[in-house]
């Protein structure tokens, strides 16, 4: 679709502001609505726009298939990594409380807060990165 | 009836009228294409119903993922197959509508003892809700008012947070998120996961055939 | 009339769950029958949200302390609803794309997506 000068001007234009969007959904979600899933839709909705105006292999080039295959497992290691981390700091599997006073104390967010921001990261990142890969699938896949 | 209050009833009839319209039109529509977009229109109005009833969260992510993704696959899968559905057979489809219209008139019969719209003392309001309210809210209004008292150091406010009651809340504003992810967060690992495996699928299903280009490559 | 008023979001929803379980069905075409899935799927999604709202409430968030106009909000509607949906809406999602996958699958091994042809060619010997 790129000989459409509207569409790739306006999508130029979008596509930033977009991602920039999806990471403001991401950390905010404690403050607003918003959080893992939004996120991550939201992002993989970027890319995908990028795909749809610019083809396939310009997104293959921007979000290789390869390391969206890693990122969705990273992300479910994230979370599940969370509760272990958890049950190595001395409480039960996902008990946010033990992080109340491990790291730097006043710069990073500490205790549930931490949690949250943490199991969130790793929703995003899975869900952006199937949704991805789901689109790669079945754009890339020629018809019969 | 204060003015906002009758502008919003009347958006509400609107919007509702509109739903209906659009799912009884989607039944009859032949031309796939037509229909696929529809149902987008149909999960983005759905959204602004869900945000009238006070769930922004969730009318965010129905208009992400119903108008956004569900669109762009079904459509994907429109041009790898085929783009019309074949006529439906003349006769009248006497099973199915009896079925709808026995299921529809029991649920109906059902809808009769439910507590009305928006009343406060339905049971969905009484138990769990008001243990999570109950801790959430006192905890986060502490932490706003600690945060103008004490400007300088965090110190004081870890000693406030030891010396208050032993089972303190989330703190977290976002009560939803609160929920999903620390009161219920291992649900929430369950879901990630199932999303995980469903990118498998899809990836087992549909990887096999290389595309146009690496064919042509392969013969030169 | 106070049964209308307070009963008529349930019967709106069982009339949308009905249009989309009949599209499920009695429609032959397998993308029809994804389409009504989703259908059927959006309207339990509003039927519990319906179930969360309180009249007067808010959402359930709570505002930051300097951003209150002076009037609090002490009621909230109840955000356990919207918990669940929000993780039924993606796994949603996950179920629609596995079934548009096999629905690709089927017209490369069948040739077609009608539910009759389908049959029909697997019937004969």
């Amino acid at each position: 679709m790129k000989q459409h000068s509207i569409l790739r001007v306006t999508a130029k234009m979008l596509i930033p502001y977009i991602l920039l969007f999806a990471l403001y959904v991401q950390f905010h979600g404690d403050y607003g609505p918003g959080g893992g899933f939004q996120a991550g839709v939201i992002f993989a909705a970027g890319i995908i726009l990028y795909g749809l105006v610019f083809g396939l292999q310009a997104a293959r080039n921007v979000a290789p298939p390869s390391v969206m295959e890693r990122l969705i497992a990273l992300g479910v290691l994230i979370y599940a990594g969370t509760g272990v981390a958890a049950i190595l700091g001395g409480g039960n599997f996902l008990d946010y409380s033990v992080f109340e006073h491990s790291l730097l104390e006043g710069h990073l967010p500490h205790g549930q807060h931490l949690g949250i921001l943490l199991v969130e990261l790793g929703v995003g990142i899975t869900v952006a990165a199937v949704m991805i890969l789901i689109f790669y699938s079945f754009a890339g896949r020629e018809r019969s | 009836m204060s003015l906002t209050d009758a502008a919003t009833q009347i958006i509400v009839i609107l919007l509702l009228a509109l739903l209906a319209c659009t799912a009884t039109t989607i039944v009859r529509m032949r031309d796939l294409w037509a229909a696929v977009m529809l149902t987008g229109i149909f999960s983005f109005l759905g959204a602004c119903w869900m945000l009238i009833l006070d769930a922004p969260d969730v009318a965010f992510t129905e208009a992400a993922v119903g108008a956004g993704i569900a669109t762009v696959l079904m459509l994907a899968t429109l041009a790898l197959t085929s783009r019309e559905a074949k006529k439906p057979p003349a006769k009248f489809p006497i099973l199915p509508t009896a079925v709808v219209v026995m299921l529809g008139s029991a649920l109906v019969f059902g809808t009769f003892d439910m507590p009305y719209f928006g009343d406060p003392s339905a049971p969905a309001h009484s138990h769990v809700m008001q243990e999570y309210m109950n801790d959430t809210v006192p905890d986060v209004r502490q932490n706003a008012s600690h945060h103008d008292k004490t400007h300088d150091g965090h110190a004081d406010e870890h000693d406030d947070f030891q010396h208050s009651d032993a089972h303190h809340g989330v703190g977290v504003p976002n009560i939803i998120t609160a929920v999903l992810a620390s009161y219920r967060g291992y649900d929430t690992l369950g879901e990630t996961v199932v999303i995980f495996t469903a990118g498998i699928g899809v990836l087992l299903l549909l990887r096999g055939r290389p595309a146009r280009r690496d064919r042509e490559d392969d013969r030169r | 009339m106070k049964e209308i008023l307070g009963l008529y979001n349930y019967w709106i929803v069982v009339f949308l769950m009905m249009t989309g379980f009949y599209i499920v069905i009695a429609r032959r075409n397998l993308i029809k029958k994804v389409i009504g899935l989703n259908i059927f799927q959006i309207s339990v999604f509003l039927l519990y949200i319906t179930m969360g709202k309180i009249t007067g409430g808010t959402a359930p968030i709570l505002p930051a302390k300097h951003f209150t106009t002076g009037q609090e909000f002490q009621t909230f509607s109840n955000p356990l609803p919207s918990v669940l949906i929000l993780t039924a809406i993606v796994i949603g999602v996950a179920t629609t794309a596995l079934a548009l996958a096999l629905i690709v699958r089927i017209h490369e091994a069948y040739g077609t997506i009608e539910e009759d042809e389908i049959l029909a060619q697997d019937r004969e010997p």
